[in-house]
């Protein structure tokens, strides 16, 4: 096993395609959480393939998209920074702040540095004493144990010149806010499963049962996504809401714990900022008291003004699935990958940048 | 280059005692320093008679329609698995000049110097350009060296300008692609960005990928022998890789372009990194490698000749010249989806998770 083709098999795909024909009877809302499914969905051309009664909602689990403005303004700002080391994630760069991106502060002398891992950062950290390095340590519960990692690694060594600009996002109470929202239709949720590899399934139980909604932990290759469309379509036509975990190959039911005691060493629950939607309560992770010495938004005294998101930018619809990208006046006109209004035309699992990019036969 | 054959090339070529382990600024300054290390380096190994003149400029006779093509190489690492930027800066031009159904012939070969390169460093490229040269059967005819201070470069950049004789039997152009045309890779995709990929500072990651860098000449003139005119185009697509080419040529000759991905040839270690790393190969650098198009009723013969060739033993038939959607390049999937590839923005950067 490979992992890399199985899931790709077209005649299991078609299998699938033909179930999920034979099972649906009326129209359904479908939201996958995770920007990693819509990019899989977009890439491999599956949202054509489905029945019209299907409707795939595009979550907010993008964490490119979800960084708050102003988090952006403040990793820019101490980029420019002489002193400063700044890493971060890839698609991180591109995404606009109030007037430039990370891009763009590089191009400006920044030091910004793309890295696979935040322990790479604690590395350069030791090599280079006489300057700060901070990781920009953005994403969902994925990246959090790593990042977590980073800061257990650097108090180990008794680095002082390391800190993280912190801004994790957490599913479960996106998925309650996604639901709680008046406008928002959805009938069923694909959550994600490398978000449940580390957290388990625990979490998703009361609010399938609150909410009467399916929840099906999906993985992220072709077939797993059809497999959890399917499973998904089969207990709405059931008449039913439970939690079902599509990724058992990956997936634990208690996820991996010594990740999550790593997560816990470091960081509390807390309040947290999602760009385009607002404040959820308890969706994000602090840096706990014990390691504030590694917390760069404590550590550095940087004050920048809340910056308004661009007038036109309705991302936070587009992110609660009330509207479609190319229902956006702005989606392709003004707003394009290389000239991004917000933040979902950034990263190519943002909705709207995975839309331009990859089905250009939907928007026709 | 395998390491037998790179210490092979060093027994012949030992670096000659030089009073210096590190270019100075001295060595761009056009004084005795600069001769010196011309007089006992460059010069020697890359001899020819027209270089051998050593005047301002090179002497040639050619007659003819020529092709003649430039391009500069700054590629960090300047050493990676398979190959070295010398290499790249001899194979990158000779292919340009080879796609455009012209056999390579004289090389201009300039180079920009960071204050501090080690001589070893300096002299390993040098001599790798001698093989290279050699390989591809071009001639160096004329240069410059020039150094910065240090910080004003990233060690070496390259200059190279090819130029040669057009193949008699070459009707190479954009304007020859026709609806029906079937679109030839010439090997596996993605392996030179990967390559590159993997030794780059903080993204290092254990891999045996080496990069396919090769001169292409021999393999295109063969085929353009065997197949004249209808071989419609050629190119290599290097940077923005297999699916920026596509579109660009999509977009100039307003044609529809759709492609099979179970098609595309891509080795296994290659596809990992590219999923682990969040990259889409379609998107990734490519060295040793060229696209054809090529007129329908031909192309499983051209496929077979190719893959006879060493440089096109994984070539593929990957996609097609369509009517329909003019302009645009279409995708299926393996699973049977469709999607549109686009260009790019700006440099694929690697997605969060």
């Amino acid at each position: 096993m490979k992992y890399l083709n199985e899931y790709r098999d077209p005649e299991l795909a078609k299998q699938y395609l033909e179930e999920i024909k034979k099972t649906v009877t009326q129209p359904w809302s479908i939201m996958e959480v995770c920007g990693g499914q819509t990019h899989s969905l977009v890439k491999n051309g599956i949202i054509d393939m489905l029945p019209k009664e299907v409707t795939m909602i595009h979550g907010p689990g993008c964490p490119v998209c979800v960084t708050p403005l102003n988090l952006i303004d403040k990793a820019i700002h101490l980029a420019l920074n002489e002193n400063v080391i700044l890493c971060s994630f890839g698609d991180m760069l591109r995404v606009p702040g109030s007037k430039i991106n990370l891009l763009e502060a590089k191009a400006k002398g920044g030091d910004i540095r793309v890295l696979y891992s935040p322990l790479e950062a604690v590395k350069i950290a030791a090599d280079n004493p006489n300057r700060e390095v901070v990781f920009f340590a953005v994403g969902f519960e994925t990246t959090a144990p790593a990042n977590a990692l980073s800061v257990i690694h650097a108090h180990r060594r008794k680095l002082n010149n390391y800190s993280i600009l912190a801004s994790h996002v957490l599913v479960p109470p996106a998925i309650k806010a996604v639901i709680d929202d008046e406008e928002s239709k959805i009938d069923g949720f694909l959550a994600a499963g490398h978000v449940c590899t580390i957290m388990g399934n625990s979490e998703y139980y009361p609010i399938a049962k609150k909410h009467e909604v399916p929840i099906v932990v999906t993985g992220f290759e072709p077939l797993d996504v059809l497999q959890g469309i399917l499973m998904v379509i089969r207990q709405l036509e059931a008449n039913k809401s439970i939690v079902e975990n599509q990724y058992s190959r990956i997936v634990r039911e208690d996820g991996n714990t010594a990740a999550q005691k790593i997560i816990f060493e470091v960081f509390e629950i807390s309040n947290q900022m999602w760009r385009g939607i607002g404040e959820i309560p308890e969706s994000g992770y602090a840096i706990k008291e014990k390691y504030i010495a590694f917390d760069a938004s404590r550590k550095f005294d940087i004050s920048i003004e809340e910056a308004p998101e661009h007038p036109e930018c309705i991302s936070g619809q587009i992110m609660k699935g009330i509207k479609k990208p190319f229902e956006c006046p702005q989606f392709g006109k003004k707003c394009k990958p290389s000239f991004p209004l917000g933040a979902p035309m950034v990263s190519s699992e943002g909705a709207c940048a995975a839309y331009y990019h990859f089905s250009g036969l939907i928007e026709t | 280059m395998s390491d037998s054959k790179k210490i092979r090339m060093q027994l012949q070529c030992p670096m000659p005692k030089l009073d210096f382990d590190v270019i100075t600024l001295g060595h761009g300054s056009g004084g005795t320093l600069t001769n010196k290390l011309l007089d006992s380096g460059v010069f020697d190994l890359l001899s020819n008679d027209i270089l051998d003149e050593r005047h301002d400029g090179a002497f040639i006779e050619m007659n003819g329609k020529l092709a003649f093509s430039s391009d500069s190489f700054l590629v960090s690492p300047i050493f990676f698995p398979g190959g070295n930027i010398g290499e790249l800066a001899v194979n990158g031009t000779v292919n340009d000049v080879a796609v455009c159904g012209a056999t390579p012939k004289y090389l201009s070969l300039s180079f920009i110097l960071e204050e501090g390169l080690k001589m070893t460093e300096f002299w390993e490229i040098l001599v790798t350009i001698k093989y290279a040269c050699e390989k591809a059967n071009v001639i160096v005819v004329t240069g410059d060296t020039k150094v910065v201070e240090k910080g004003k470069g990233d060690k070496i950049f390259i200059n190279t300008t090819g130029i040669g004789n057009i193949h008699h039997k070459a009707k190479i152009s954009e304007k020859n692609i026709k609806i029906g045309d079937k679109i030839v890779v010439s090997g596996n995709i993605a392996t030179h960005g990967m390559a590159i990929m993997s030794v780059r500072e903080g993204l290092e990651f254990d891999s045996t990928i080496e990069s396919d860098t090769t001169n292409l000449n021999h393999t295109i003139v063969s085929l353009i022998e065997e197949f004249g005119e209808d071989i419609h185009l050629l190119t290599d697509p290097t940077r923005g890789g297999v699916a920026t080419v596509l579109k660009e040529i999509a977009l100039s000759s307003n044609i529809g372009i759709d492609i099979f991905q179970k098609d595309l040839p891509i080795e296994e270690q290659v596809a990992s990194a590219c999923e682990l790393l969040g990259l889409d190969p379609l998107y990734v650098a490519n060295e040793g490698l060229f696209l054809s198009f090529v007129e329908s009723t031909i192309a499983d013969e051209f496929l077979e000749s190719l893959q006879k060739d060493e440089n096109g033993k994984n070539a593929k038939i990957i996609g097609t010249v369509v009517e329909t959607h003019p302009k645009q390049v279409i995708m299926e999937s393996t699973i049977g989806g469709k999607r549109v590839v686009s260009m790019l923005p700006g440099e694929q950067l690697p997605r969060i998770c």
